[in-house]
């Protein structure tokens, strides 16, 4: 059985309903297609209203959904092939941040991304996605492999955060961080970076500083955990939807503020009722980047790429 | 009101305007004392916060110092409001209380006669968070850096990327950022000096990427809070965790340098990047 967030509990009610008529009309046990399509009926208005309507911590709910697709498999369904390559080369392979080279649509990329796992032995592995140093560094090593090669490089974000470990600390979590802002600021390939689930602060931004940021219509994208910033703001953890709403972290509201450069949209509810249908939407739109992008010389991408971030923000002078 | 109590509160004043109390042994200094020796505590060497201008003024030649964009402030670009009450009204009882529009000052000045470009952040403004004005003051000031080919020093005192303009604060590191990597190009020096506390966004974008990374001696630097990390891993820390010289030790700082030695050295190292052999 599907993990059933709170809000959709009267869907899955209905649902249920449904799948027991049917199994009724199966058995011969009499006819119960009106009430079926009734059923049917009402779960589609159901449907609409709830998700038309979600809140921004309904959104961190499904960005965060255990059967939201992951890294892995947008790695099997989107990309021809992968080729993993390993370790920073300065002290460990990091599982929580993965990349290598992907043929997309007969495309040669380098694709990097966080590694969240699907069960709980994955995640232990791959830290939930989490990264160390370690991660970002590797991750650096293949954007400078990308370069050379003249690849274009392509990142998913999804990640809660980096990890805020001692080792991580020991190893320079805000140098490796730090060092990946800014080589990546002049990266000459294109850097198409697409933000499938969490983007969480630092961690995120660490491997996104792309020519184009891109989101999955119930991604989020934060410069706190929306659990953190009321821990802090409103020190109470509990007020974390209060803290969701504040923060403007939803794929429409960054679209407004004109940072997310395009929202790729996902069925009804969110990726995890149909997995296929969000690889089909995020393959064109990624495709479409790199096509795009690789337009482009290196230097006139490096070029746009300072113009872009030099005008986020806003302020008053 | 009694007497009594009236008699207190005028005593309290006295005791606040003659003595500094230092956060790290507890002593009580002579507020003369401790101004004069830089605002660095005499008895244990714990190096305190000082303002912007203050830090200005013992870095850069006197008088050289001419300030740029220094209009800019926050704007409250996504209306946020926590429990405490409106972001706007932060930013209100800041200006006020710091008399600065933004957490960073920046500016052209000489140290010892080499023409210089500065960012000095101001930790009382907001906790020297990096919101969208302080990114543009950094990255304008590295233009300026980039346009007429001067040294650029970042001075650092800062919490990290400021909650209150949410997902446009964090864009900030990444924007820095682009403005330090150019100056690579013109073979420009940068030199960060993070001093007591540089965290979190600032830790991991500009602070981090000098050059030469200075700190002053036991300056908090780290990525994540003591707190958070103690949690995730069910541990203590050791004592001097994420202190300047635990980041010597771990190799992400070049050198420590005493409050009153910052100008001799930063002005050493720019003689010698200038000089031509």
């Amino acid at each position: 059985m599907e993990p059933t967030l709170e809000f959709e509990k009267p869907i899955a009610e209905i649902e249920e309903m449904i799948a027991k008529l049917k199994k009724l009309s199966e058995d011969k046990k009499g006819d119960f297609s009106n009430q079926i399509k009734e059923l049917e009926k009402e779960c589609v208005e159901h449907k609409e209203r709830i998700y038309a309507n979600l809140t921004p911590w309904q959104i961190v709910q499904i960005a965060r959904h255990p059967k939201r697709p992951v890294l892995e498999d947008y790695l099997s369904l989107i990309c021809d092939e992968f080729i993993e390559l390993h370790g920073d080369r300065r002290f460990a392979d990091d599982q929580a941040l993965i990349g290598g080279f992907a043929t997309l649509d007969s495309r040669r990329v380098m694709l990097i991304g966080h590694n969240k796992g699907k069960s709980v032995d994955e995640n232990i592995k791959r830290n939930f996605g989490q990264a160390r140093p370690d991660g970002y560094r590797k991750a650096l090593r293949l954007m400078k492999l990308a370069e050379k090669f003249r690849l274009p490089v392509i990142t998913l974000i999804d990640t809660q955060g980096a990890y805020p470990g001692r080792d991580g600390e020991e190893r320079g979590q805000h140098e490796a961080i730090a060092r990946n802002l800014t080589e990546m600021a002049r990266l000459e390939v294109p850097v198409v970076a697409c933000v499938i689930g969490e983007g969480g602060s630092g961690g995120a931004i660490g491997i996104g500083v792309g020519d184009v940021i891109l989101m999955l219509q119930n991604a989020i994208y934060s410069v706190i955990s929306p659990e953190g910033c009321a821990a802090i703001l409103w020190r109470d953890a509990a007020k974390a939807p209060e803290a969701a709403d504040a923060l403007k972290l939803t794929a429409q509201s960054l679209h407004e503020l004109g940072i997310c450069d395009e929202i790729i949209p996902e069925p009804a509810g969110g990726a995890h009722h149909n997995h296929s249908e969000t690889v089909e939407n995020i393959k064109n739109t990624l495709v479409k980047y790199v096509d795009k992008l690789s337009r482009l010389s290196g230097s006139k991408l490096v070029q746009k790429r300072f113009e872009k971030y030099s005008k986020i923000g806003m302020f008053a002078d | 009101m009694g007497w009594f109590t009236k008699s207190k509160q005028d005593k309290r004043v006295i005791k606040d305007e003659i003595w500094t109390r230092c956060e790290s042994c507890k002593a009580h200094i002579f507020k003369e004392d401790w101004t004069n020796n830089l605002s660095v505590c005499p008895r244990c060497n714990f190096h305190g916060r000082i303002t912007a201008y203050e830090r200005i003024g013992q870095i850069l030649d006197s008088g050289s110092f001419k300030e740029i964009n220094q209009s800019i402030t926050p704007s409250d670009p996504l209306e946020f409001s926590d429990a405490k009450g409106s972001y706007a009204e932060k930013v209100k009882a800041s200006r006020k209380k710091a008399g600065l529009n933004e957490s960073v000052i920046t500016g052209t000045g000489q140290i010892k006669e080499i023409p210089v470009v500065v960012a000095v952040m101001d930790f009382r403004f907001l906790g020297g968070s990096l919101g969208s004005g302080t990114g543009e003051k950094i990255l304008r000031a590295a233009n300026t850096a980039y346009s007429q080919r001067l040294p650029y020093i970042v001075f650092s005192a800062s919490g990290g990327a400021r909650m209150h303009e949410g997902v446009l604060s964090l864009m900030q590191m990444a924007k820095t950022c682009a403005g330090i990597a150019r100056l690579d190009k013109r073979g420009l020096p940068y030199f960060s000096v993070l001093t007591h506390p540089t965290t979190g966004g600032v830790s991991a974008s500009y602070a981090m990427v000098g050059d030469i990374n200075i700190s002053e001696p036991g300056a908090l630097i780290g990525f994540a809070g003591r707190r958070v990390i103690e949690q995730t891993i069910k541990q203590k820390l050791p004592e001097n965790f994420q202190t300047a010289e635990y980041l010597v030790e771990k190799g992400f700082i070049d050198c420590i340098v005493q409050r009153k030695d910052m100008k001799n050295t930063l002005a050493a190292l720019l003689a010698y990047y200038q000089s031509k052999r």
